[in-house]
């Protein structure tokens, strides 16, 4: 780690911290712990793509995988410790699994996004047709398109009991939101953060410099694959119902769609656009003047078209042009403004 | 819906950051009784959502023009979830703590339903799903008006096994309210004496029906029960018609029509298939009559009601008598009102609700499909909702909590 | 023996309709590289078109091969000026932007039409193979598949517009150097594309019940037949349909559409597995 980077890491985890603080005063708990969760899974996202130069079509398959391996275990477990651990360790090893099968297959490009969004629809499909009573895991019923409902919520580790709901959950997720952002920038800092943002940007060279890509490639994506899967894990506990509607081919490109409004190649861009356009939908819907689709399509085409770059580097930029941005370019000799923030 | 002084100041005290704006409110707006409504009126469950909501707020209109409850105006808080699950749990909560509402309409998938209830139990906010679904809930909190199949099916089925014949191929949607209705298609077929030759379930999104049509005329049954979901779906009817077998094989279903699907098949696609539904736009009853006329003079036509939007008008007009019945909006006299025997003359017949499940017992009228209109063949009155009254009785466990899977 | 008649009818009719779902999409992303999400609401407004254009009294095979292509390729038109132009050679960004197009265009048509389910019935009555009776319907999409494929083929082969078009792929900045207007030629092709989207639309309408959401049933299958060809268009389209289209409906004739449906994804991924160029990334290379 370079000098200086563990300082920036504080730094941006105490702004986060007070921001996360901030929030309750404006937003009710229900609402804002589902946007932190969205935050989460968006940051998945921005790891995997951002950093890792993996466009996947599919985070929602391992968002859902946790969802559903939560519910599942939570069934017929009970107490919530095990669940929440298989919740994130599943989707963990699916994702290794998967990027193993697809980076040793040296898939790239969109081929890569489409077996993503296959593997996806795959999930939805299957989840889908597993209304029927023989489809069992222990004692949980599958129940195909209504989804499993009424299992066992987070509770505090030992004592069943004691559910960990409303301003509880809340605390959970923001500490955990945190908790992930520092260690991923603790990641990218390190030096396989730093060859897999040298396989991003040439994946030939970094071979050619004896880095084993393929290894360095299905780690990242299996490390975004547990990020996602411990957001569908505390989102189960949240919504207390998991549907295949997470792994629906909407809710991946929902994700997608929050990493570039946000801002692609940076890691607080995605986690800012899925609290955004989460908190946008629910204002949305609390109106009825214009079909909500029609905003939310209009507003994605305008960011393109205007912001291409995203939100966040918009401003950022905005930001350090107007207050000395020169003394921070000094302190970055690459051209390498995507680890900031 | 036109947007009211409450949704701009929800959106206004959100984009202003402060919750602190709501001393602004005029006073008296806190002794008005509050109709939660939580529906999918964008998205792709909008076609099912939006009458709906107009329903509700039909009669919200109408109980409003005749001076209110005990004297206070009802005052509608609305949210569209868009068709999105997580959605519904925000705004349940919404509904429940912040807006502090005296009851919640709405709901529209199995799974929405079991996305808010629990919140609403937990809060202790009076619930009404008024959907047509596969039945089993039992929760003393919340109130059912739509038709169970077990409702259907005993109308429908005896009639089509003595009609047409004595095998039976059956299609359902492949979800909670399509297998529970398979089984209680075959139970009544083999009452009635027939046989079921073949059950397939279909996932939602299957719009192909080509190799199922093939395999349906190898079994070569004597009739077809659908009870297939949503316009993917339709196409099955489409391609049926189009190799020419719907003069071969008739049909009956206990789905088609909740949409207002017979008014798009053609009468040469839909004529002839048989279901039975709590409503129909042909039902003569001049409650009926004077409904079509009051939902004509405020949205135009009426083309868009369909069996779900019929139900949830009845949803509120029973609530509605029950809060004139108990004098009060306060949770535990109005379902107290409710049980005792409270029914409403509704555009559908007379809606009672049954005290042991919080479900309805209605009218079910047998309908052919004729030329686009559901013609009424028979009229059965007063069925009760057997099949959930076989598992639940809330008389005898008020504290029941769950949906039952009902073991036939 | 009839049975088999039938399977084989309804195989070929699998691959048919995949082929007239993945055309616009093939020929947009082969030859431009940009991903239209918004393929399947292009379907879905060529159903309308169709739809509007019949309850009009325009006799429905004009409606369906001629007024289709033509509302929607203008669409394409606009939609092309206002938004695709800037956002060429970024892939990603197009994805975003046509996903935006076709939450804008349910919005639109909802609003337009509103979200009962609407339709039209097939025009062709159903024909008697032995003991079955099977829908007419199906040897007509069958056939315009062919047509459509040759037609695509023909054009790009033989005209010279079609030699313009793949050398600007290939090659723009030469194109250009040459005196081609690259612009416009992209203009076409999107435009083009557009068009054989609201054909499929079109020709599709009288099978299924159309809402404004359809649209989201085809884009995954477009997508997924169209990656899986490969570079080529034709080849590529031709043989991705065809596996993936056989595939499908043997696991439906022998199990249930569940299973077709996944049998297809498992045989997408196994494919792009195997060959991670797509189909004609490896076999029939530079073929059109």
């Amino acid at each position: 780690m370079r000098p200086g980077e563990a300082l920036s890491i504080w730094r941006a985890m105490a702004i986060g911290a007070v921001a996360l603080i901030l929030l309750p005063f404006v937003m009710q708990y229900y609402t804002l712990t589902v946007l932190v969760i969205y935050g989460m899974l968006g940051l998945s996202l921005g790891l995997v793509w951002g950093f890792g130069g993996i466009l996947c079509f599919g985070q929602a398959a391992f968002y859902g995988l946790g969802a559903y391996s939560y519910a599942i275990a939570a069934v017929n477990i009970g107490e919530s410790s095990v669940p929440f651990i298989l919740g994130i360790v599943v989707p963990a090893l699916f994702a290794l699994v998967l990027g193993a099968m697809m980076f040793y297959g040296r898939l790239s490009d969109v081929y890569l996004g489409v077996i993503t969004l296959v593997v996806t629809l795959i999930f939805f499909k299957f989840m889908n047709a597993t209304a029927g009573s023989a489809h069992v895991i222990g004692d949980a019923r599958l129940g195909g398109f209504n989804g499993i409902p009424g299992y066992q919520t987070l509770n505090v580790p030992g004592s069943p009991d004691d559910y960990l709901y409303d301003d509880r959950l809340y605390i959970v997720c923001a500490v955990a939101l945190l908790l992930v952002y520092g260690l991923v920038r603790w990641l990218l800092a390190s030096p396989f953060g730093r060859v897999s943002v040298g396989i991003r940007e040439n994946e030939l060279r970094a071979e050619l410099l004896g880095y084993d890509v393929r290894a360095r490639k299905t780690l990242l994506f299996a490390v975004g694959g547990a990020i996602a899967g411990l957001a569908g894990t505390l989102y189960a506990s949240w919504a207390e119902i998991v549907t295949p509607g997470l792994f629906s081919l909407g809710q991946s490109a929902e994700i997608i769609i929050w990493c570039i409004v946000g801002g692609l190649g940076t890691l607080a861009g995605p986690i800012f656009g899925a609290v955004a356009l989460g908190y946008l939908k629910f204002l949305l819907g609390q109106q009825s003047m214009v079909d909500n689709s029609i905003v939310l399509g209009l507003i994605l085409v305008l960011v393109v078209l205007l912001l291409p770059r995203g939100i966040v580097p918009t401003i950022r930029d905005l930001f350090f042009r107007t207050f000395g941005r020169r003394r921070r370019r000094s302190r970055r000799p690459a051209r390498r403004q995507d680890n900031a923030s | 819906m036109n947007l009211t002084r409450r949704d701009l100041l929800a959106g206004a005290a959100a984009l202003a950051t402060t919750t602190s704006l709501v001393p602004w409110v005029p006073a008296h707006a806190a002794e008005m009784i509050k109709l939660g409504s939580i529906l999918d009126t964008s998205g792709i469950f909008d076609a099912y959502g939006k009458p709906m909501q107009k329903a509700t707020e039909l009669a919200v209109a109408e109980i409003n023009a005749a001076g209110g409850l005990n004297g206070e105006k009802i005052e509608l808080v609305s949210y569209d979830t868009q068709s999105d699950m997580a959605l519904y749990t925000q705004y349940g909560q919404q509904l429940a703590r912040q807006d502090k509402v005296d009851v919640v309409h709405g709901g529209i998938l199995s799974a929405s339903r079991e996305a808010i209830r629990p919140t609403l139990r937990k809060s202790k906010t009076l619930y009404f799903y008024n959907v047509q679904y596969e039945g089993g809930v039992c929760d003393r909190n919340i109130f059912i008006t739509g038709v169970t199949p077990a409702q259907q099916a005993a109308v429908l089925i005896p009639n089509v096994v003595k009609d047409w014949g004595k095998k039976v191929y059956i299609l359902a949607a492949d979800y909670n309210y399509g297998q529970i209705t398979a089984k209680w298609v075959t139970k009544y077929a083999q009452e009635a004496g027939g046989e079921v030759v073949s059950t397939d379930f279909f996932p939602l999104d299957v719009a192909d029906f080509g190799s199922t049509i093939a395999k349906i005329q190898s079994a070569a049954p004597d009739l077809i029960v659908s009870a297939l979901v949503g316009g993917a779906h339709l196409s099955f009817y489409r391609q049926w018609a189009a190799a020419g077998l719907n003069k071969k094989i008739p049909m009956a279903s206990t789905t088609i029509g909740v949409g207002n699907e017979h008014k798009v098949l053609t009468p040469e696609e839909g004529n002839g298939i048989r279901v039975a539904y709590n409503y129909s736009h042909e039902l003569a009853s001049p409650t009926n009559q004077a409904f079509l006329k009051k939902w004509a003079e405020k949205f135009g036509n009426t083309d868009d009601i369909h069996e779900l939007a019929v139900s949830t008008y009845q949803g509120v007009w029973l609530w509605a008598e029950a809060v004139k019945k108990a004098g009060t909006q306060d949770r535990m006299p109005v379902i107290e009102a409710l049980e005792a025997d409270l029914s409403i003359e509704g555009p559908g017949g007379k809606v009672t609700i049954d005290p042991k499940t919080h479900h309805a017992t209605l009218d079910v009228h047998l309908m052919e499909f004729q030329d686009q209109k559901m013609k009424v063949l028979e009229d059965f009155s007063q069925r009760p909702p057997l099949d959930t009254q076989a598992v639940c009785d809330l008389q005898a466990n008020p504290d029941d909590n769950q949906q039952y899977e009902i073991k036939i | 023996m009839d049975l088999a008649a039938v399977i084989l009818v309804e195989i070929l009719y699998a691959v048919a309709s995949l082929v007239l779902i993945g055309a616009g999409l093939a020929v947009v992303f082969g030859m431009m590289r940009v991903i239209n999400l918004a393929h399947g609401e292009f379907m879905m407004m060529g159903g309308y078109a169709t739809i509007v254009a019949v309850n009009l009294g325009i006799n429905v095979y004009v409606a369906m091969i001629i007024v289709a292509p033509i509302v929607v390729g203008l669409i394409g038109l606009v939609v092309e000026r206002l938004v695709i132009r800037h956002l060429y050679g970024r892939l990603v960004d197009t994805m975003l932007a046509t996903w935006g197009l076709s939450l804008l265009f349910i919005g639109l048509v909802t609003m337009i039409f509103g979200n009962t389910t609407t339709g039209i019935s097939t025009p062709i009555s159903g024909l008697t193979i032995g003991a079955y009776q099977i829908n007419g319907y199906n040897f007509f999409i069958i056939v315009v598949a062919v047509i459509l494929l040759l037609a695509v083929f023909a054009v790009l082969r033989w005209t010279r517009v079609g030699l313009v078009a793949r050398g600007t792929m290939q090659r723009s900045d030469i194109a250009s150097a040459i005196g081609h207007n690259t612009s416009r030629i992209y203009m076409v092709t999107f435009v083009a594309g557009s068009a054989l989207a609201g054909l499929a639309g079109g020709i599709l309408a009288p099978l299924v019940g159309l809402v404004p959401s359809s649209g989201g049933a085809y884009i995954a299958k477009a997508f997924i037949t169209v990656i899986v060809g490969g570079p080529s268009i034709i080849a590529g389209l031709m043989s991705s349909a065809g596996l993936l289209g056989v595939v499908a409906q043997i696991f439906t004739f022998a199990a249930t559409p569940v299973v077709g449906e996944v049998a297809l994804l498992i045989a997408a991924v196994i494919l792009l597995r195997l060959l991670p160029q797509g189909i004609t990334g490896r076999f029939l290379k530079g073929r059109l």
